[in-house]
Formats: structure tokens, C-alpha cells, sequence
């Protein structure tokens, strides 16, 4: 294992995504106490407001310890809009360990990193519980995906025959709709009255629904393969169960190429889950996830005046990114021929 | 005649595969909660009788099994039925599936004619500075989700104000010239096209260039190469033959990526496509409009997929065979 770990993190690309995602899921972990605001924290009266400015430099051009400033609505009759002004009178603070938080400003305060949306929530703090939605989502679909795709993959691979046939077909039928067009049909069907674990749960099973009839066929191939292997013959004259056989000696010959499917389609469903979301199928408001928080960057004067909101994508993208070295990292290591072969 | 017999063969497979396919997606949709008649029950201009003459044609009163049978008998005979707006799907689906096929076939296009000579170029000169910026930008261009790479070639579209924003034609496009009902297509495609474009392409660089490392590294090259060939002939004539065969399996993988990967774009640019319509489809659980353009699209990704193997056997003669 440790051998192993060297080799991989020899490539620096693959180290320095591992560390990104390290660091992504222990604050996604602790948002909680990372991000200054609460997920329910909402302040209706400052909707859109863009992001606090820190000042490190105070007006006598001294360094200082970081502080920031208020913001006030206005109204702007000569441009019919809302504008958002900063209230120099009073400078606030930001300070370690405020209100149970890592950081914030004294009461009275407010610190939008990132600005804020619609509903005046922090961008930077939705952010942070967003992602616990959007990093999780791609693996718990792989644990449900790899368990069926590898038992149906098995079954009909090692039973053959008839079989074998009615279920590639299934499996090949279901390969055969556009796997978007089956995603959002699938999404369209889930009631609205849930509550979000309920629909966390969903949207993982749906999109397990989406990849196992592609990694079946793989599993499927390899196990006829190996089924004709003398050690099956063996197991088979000792009276072991068909079952048996199947779990205990023909699938686990299947690991190494498991490993590398799996570590190569985690971005996949995490952009799965963000494309749902981001079309308003997937996780729900007022739960935050990166691909949700992304649907206000669908209308043009969001897009062209608030470019925080845009903030999501570029987290998904470094999310996809990293996995995406790590995984050929990974591949190469367990499967040297096909040196960044597969896309 | 061997050839015309396998894609008879490779035809007929089809059929029960759609049987399945229809049946799969059929019962998924009746599952959803959205009743399909919400907007004409909450309109009060609408009669009861009006209601009742439609949950008689669209068999919502029978158990689900009837309502599939009538949904295929019909749809054999060619008879897509009416969405629930009372507009024939027929209609609809003609007007968006050549839009998507535009789009989808610009795209392969550009790719295959960027893609295979860069995947080329970067196995040749491996592990050269060109190749490591290369495999770089596609990891980036892998990364990139489509729908916010889209929503920032809107940004840049509406900053610059070089390209039109959203659907394929201009609003005076009937009035237009031929040339200039062209250009304007043209110009209203660059920004989706260019966006699934760049995602397209840094897969199928690698691939190019992992499959011409291999030949690049077998013993029939390097007895060309021994023999004194020059480089181009060996390049060319024998490396680049057997590299490509591999790919063009890959291209019916390719555009049936491209079918999904294309809604989102769609909706993003409000481009009149196939992705789109099914998706404002599934909004209302629209059944009939649904199910025709789903199995639109499935028959788009198998036909895909066969001209994909009929293009194998002709340049591959091993799978002849």
C-alpha cells in the first residue's frame, strides 16, 4: 500500500491534486465552523450584495490588523436600480473565533466574502455547505453503481447462454438511450414534497441508475474470460455454488480494472449531479449544491453584473480537475500499458 | 453481399432493443407525479367536457398497460400524436432534430479534423514540451463543466457583442438572402459548437495519441522503419492506418456523448434543439412528445453506432474477415 502510495504521488500533478481534495473535504467537513454564516442565515434586505472589501492598509497608510465595511442599499432614481454603498463610518474588524465561527466581524458586522445571492445569503458560506453536497453525491452513486454492475456483470458472464443474452440486451437497451435524456427523465419523476435527505438519496440512486449497464458489459467480458480458467473448473468440481464462485473467486480477479473504473467516474457524476441541479432537477432549494447555486448564473444581468455568483463552476471545475489527474495517476499505476489511454 | 447481410442483421437487432428501450422509458414517465392536463385543469375557460374529451385521447383513464399499447400501435404507424399544448409532435420534433444533427455533425467535424492530427503530433514528439502543454489543456478542457463553459462564452458573447445570443436564426431571417441566411446560421452556431467542440476534443486527442503510441511502438513499424522507409511514409502509410481503425468505434460513442452533452449546452444558448425540447417535455410530462423524442434520440444513437461499424469494415479488412 505504501509502496504503492509513492509511486503515485510520484507524478507532481497527482500529488497536488490530492492535497486540493484533501483540503476541499476537510472544509467541507467542518463548514460548519469554517463558514462565518450558518446554512439557514438569510438576509432578505441585502440581496445581490457584492463581496465585502478587506483592507489590510488603514487611512493613515499603516498596516493594519484586516477590517472591512458595511454596505447600504439605496435606491438610484437616476439609474431606476438599487445600488449597494459602503458605510465608512464604522470599520469592522475581522477577528479569529467569533460566535462559534473560525472567523467573522463583530455584531452588527457583515462579511460577504463572495458577496451574496438572490435571498441575501453568503455566497462563500453556501459554498462550503454546497459542496458537501456536490463532493459526496459522485461517490455514494459509485457504491451503488459498482456493487450491481459487478453482481449483473458476473451473472451473466458466468451463466452464458440464454441467460446472458436477455440480460445484455437489457443492459444494452438501457446503453442505448442518451444517457442525458434517461437522467432528467429519471429526475422528472421524483415527487416534490421531499425532504432533502430523502432527495439526496434519490438523486444518488438515479445516477447509479445511468452507469451501471456500461460497466456490466466490461465486468461481463472479463468473466468469460476468466471462467474458463482451470481454478473455476476446480471450484466447481469441489461443489462450490454457482454464487459462490461468482463472489468469491471470479469478481475479485476483477479489481484492478474496478479500481481504476471507479476512480476515473467520480468526475463524471459530479458533473452529472451539477448539470441536474443546475436545470433545477437535482438537490433543491433552499439546500445549497454547486450545480443549484449555478442556475442564478442563467440570467444575463447576473452573469454581467455579479460575476460572484459564477463563483460554483470554478470549484466544480477544480473538484473535476483534481480527480481527473489523481484518477490517471491511479490508472497508470495498476494498468502501465494503457499509459493515459482511456479518456 | 456478406456486407449487406450483416447490416440487415445489424437492422433487425435493433428492433426489439427499441421494443425494450420504449417499454423502459414508457413506464418511467408514467411514474411521474406531474399530472400532464395540470395547465388545462387550473385554466378556468376550459370545460369539464373539454378535460374529459382529453383524458379520452390520451387514455388516462385506462390502466397503464393499455395506454402502452395504444401509445405503440401507433407509434408503428408512424402517428407520433399531439403534445399537450394540442400541437402535433410530428411537427416539433422535425423542426428540432435537424438542428441537433447541425450541430452534432459541426462538432465531429471540427474535432475529428483538430483532434487526430493533434493526438498525431503529440505521440510523435512525446514527451516534448508540445506534448506536455497539450495533455495539460485536455485535462483542462475535461474538466470544464459545459453548462458553466457555456454560460462564459454567453459573458464573452454579450461583452463583445461578435456573436448573437441564444436560438439559430435571426428575428428577420425569412426576409433574408440565401448567402445571408447561411452566414447567420453560421454565426448563431459558432458558441455552441465551439463550446461542445473544445470538451469533444480533449478526449479524443488522447485517444489518437495513446493508440498511435501503441503502433508507434510495434514490430511492423519498426520493420518499416528498418527496412529504410522514410519517416512520412512510415507515419503515414503504415502508423496512422492502424491507429485510426480504433477511433472510428470511438465515433459512435462520440455522438451519442454528444446527444447528452448537447442538451445542456442547448439550453443554456435557448438553441432550438432536440435536448431542449425533451427537457421542456419532461417539465410537464408531456407524454406523447416525451416518448417521441426519446426514441428519436435512441434510434439518432444506434444509427450512430451502425455507421460507426460500417465504417470499420471498410477501412478495417480484418472485420470483414
Amino acid at each position: 500500500m505504501r509502496e504503492a502510495l509513492k509511486k503515485i504521488f510520484k507524478d507532481k500533478f497527482a500529488f497536488t491534486a490530492f492535497i486540493i481534495l484533501a483540503l476541499l473535504y476537510i472544509v467541507i467537513l467542518f463548514a460548519d465552523f469554517i463558514a462565518p454564516y450558518s446554512s439557514a442565515y438569510s438576509d432578505r434586505d441585502m440581496s445581490y450584495a457584492p463581496p465585502s472589501k478587506v483592507y489590510t492598509i488603514n487611512e493613515q497608510g499603516k498596516l493594519s490588523f484586516p477590517y472591512t465595511y458595511n454596505y447600504i442599499r439605496e435606491y438610484e432614481p437616476s439609474l431606476m436600480q438599487t445600488i449597494y454603498k459602503q458605510d465608512r463610518s464604522k470599520k469592522y474588524f475581522i477577528k479569529p473565533f467569533v460566535n462559534g465561527h473560525l472567523f467573522g466581524v463583530k455584531d452588527g458586522g457583515k462579511l460577504y466574502l463572495l458577496g451574496t445571492d438572490i435571498n441575501g445569503r453568503d455566497v462563500f458560506s453556501r459554498l462550503l455547505f454546497g459542496g458537501r453536497v456536490s463532493m459526496t453525491v459522485g461517490f455514494l452513486s459509485l457504491f451503488v453503481v459498482f456493487p450491481i454492475g459487478l453482481l449483473y456483470g458476473g451473472i451473466s458472464g458466468y451463466f452464458g447462454g440464454i441467460v446472458d443474452t436477455l440480460m445484455m440486451r437489457f443492459a444494452e437497451a438501457v446503453m442505448a438511450i442518451p444517457s442525458f435524456y434517461l437522467l432528467i427523465i429519471l429526475a422528472a419523476i421524483l415527487p416534490s414534497g421531499m425532504t432533502s435527505v430523502q432527495r439526496f438519496t434519490l438523486i444518488v440512486v438515479i445516477l447509479a441508475l445511468i452507469g451501471w449497464a456500461g460497466f456490466a458489459r466490461v465486468v461481463r467480458g472479463m468473466v468469460l474470460s476468466i471462467k474458463k480458467e482451470d481454478f473455476v473448473a476446480a471450484e466447481k468440481v469441489m461443489g462450490a455454488s454457482n454464487l459462490r464462485i461468482i463472489l468469491k473467486h471470479i469478481l475479485p480477479q476483477t479489481m484492478s480494472y474496478v479500481i481504476i473504473a471507479m476512480t476515473l467516474s467520480v468526475p463524471s457524476y459530479i458533473l452529472a449531479e451539477s448539470g441536474l441541479s443546475f436545470l433545477g432537477l437535482g438537490i433543491q432549494q433552499p439546500d445549497a449544491s454547486w450545480g443549484n447555486m449555478l442556475k442564478e448564473a442563467q440570467e444575463f444581468t447576473n452573469i454581467l453584473y455579479r460575476p460572484w455568483l459564477l463563483t460554483p463552476g470554478i470549484l466544480i471545475f477544480i473538484a473535476v480537475l483534481s480527480f481527473n489527474l489523481l484518477g490517471d495517476a491511479v490508472r497508470d499505476y495498476l494498468d502501465p500499458k494503457s499509459k493515459s489511454a482511456r479518456s | 453481399m456478406e456486407f449487406f447481410r450483416y447490416i440487415a442483421k445489424r437492422i433487425l437487432q435493433t428492433i426489439p432493443l427499441l421494443i425494450i428501450v420504449s417499454l423502459i422509458s414508457f413506464f418511467i414517465i408514467r411514474l411521474s407525479p406531474v399530472d400532464p392536463l395540470a395547465e388545462l385543469r387550473l385554466n378556468p375557460s376550459i370545460s369539464q367536457e373539454t378535460l374529459n374529451k382529453e383524458i379520452k385521447r390520451l387514455n388516462l383513464d385506462k390502466p397503464i398497460y393499455v395506454q402502452y399499447a395504444s401509445w405503440a400501435k401507433s407509434f408503428v404507424k408512424g402517428d407520433l400524436g399531439y403534445t399537450s399544448a394540442g400541437e402535433k409532435v410530428s411537427v416539433k420534433l422535425k423542426e428540432r432534430i435537424p438542428n441537433t444533427l447541425l450541430l452534432t455533425i459541426v462538432v465531429i467535424f471540427m474535432t475529428w479534423s483538430v483532434g487526430i492530427p493533434l493526438g498525431i503530433i503529440s505521440a510523435y514528439k512525446k514527451e516534448t514540451a508540445f506534448d506536455r502543454i497539450l495533455t495539460v489543456l485536455s485535462s483542462i478542457g475535461m474538466a470544464i463543466p459545459s453548462f458553466f463553459f457555456a454560460i462564459l462564452m454567453l459573458i464573452f458573447a454579450v461583452k463583445t457583442g461578435w456573436f448573437p445570443v441564444g436560438g439559430l436564426t435571426s428575428y428577420n431571417f425569412n426576409e433574408m438572402s440565401f448567402w445571408s441566411k447561411f452566414i447567420d446560421i453560421a454565426r448563431h452556431l459558432v458558441l455552441p459548437a465551439f463550446v461542445l467542440f473544445t470538451i469533444s476534443l480533449s478526449g479524443l486527442q488522447r485517444q489518437m495519441r495513446a493508440n498511435m503510441l501503441e503502433v508507434l511502438d510495434s514490430d511492423y513499424v519498426k520493420f518499416a522503419r528498418a527496412k529504410g522507409l522514410s519517416e512520412g511514409k512510415v507515419v503515414f502509410k503504415h502508423a496512422l492506418r492502424n491507429a485510426v481503425n480504433p477511433m472510428i468505434t470511438l465515433l459512435g460513442f462520440e455522438f451519442a456523448g454528444l446527444l447528452s452533452g448537447a442538451a445542456l449546452t442547448e439550453y443554456v444558448f435557448q438553441y432550438p434543439g432536440l435536448g431542449r425540447l425533451i427537457l421542456e417535455a419532461v417539465m410537464k410530462s408531456d407524454i406523447n412528445l416525451v416518448m417521441a423524442s426519446l426514441m428519436m434520440g435512441t434510434i439518432m444513437l444506434i444509427a450512430g453506432n451502425l455507421l460507426a461499424d460500417i465504417l470499420l469494415m471498410i477501412t478495417d479488412p480484418r472485420v470483414r474477415g
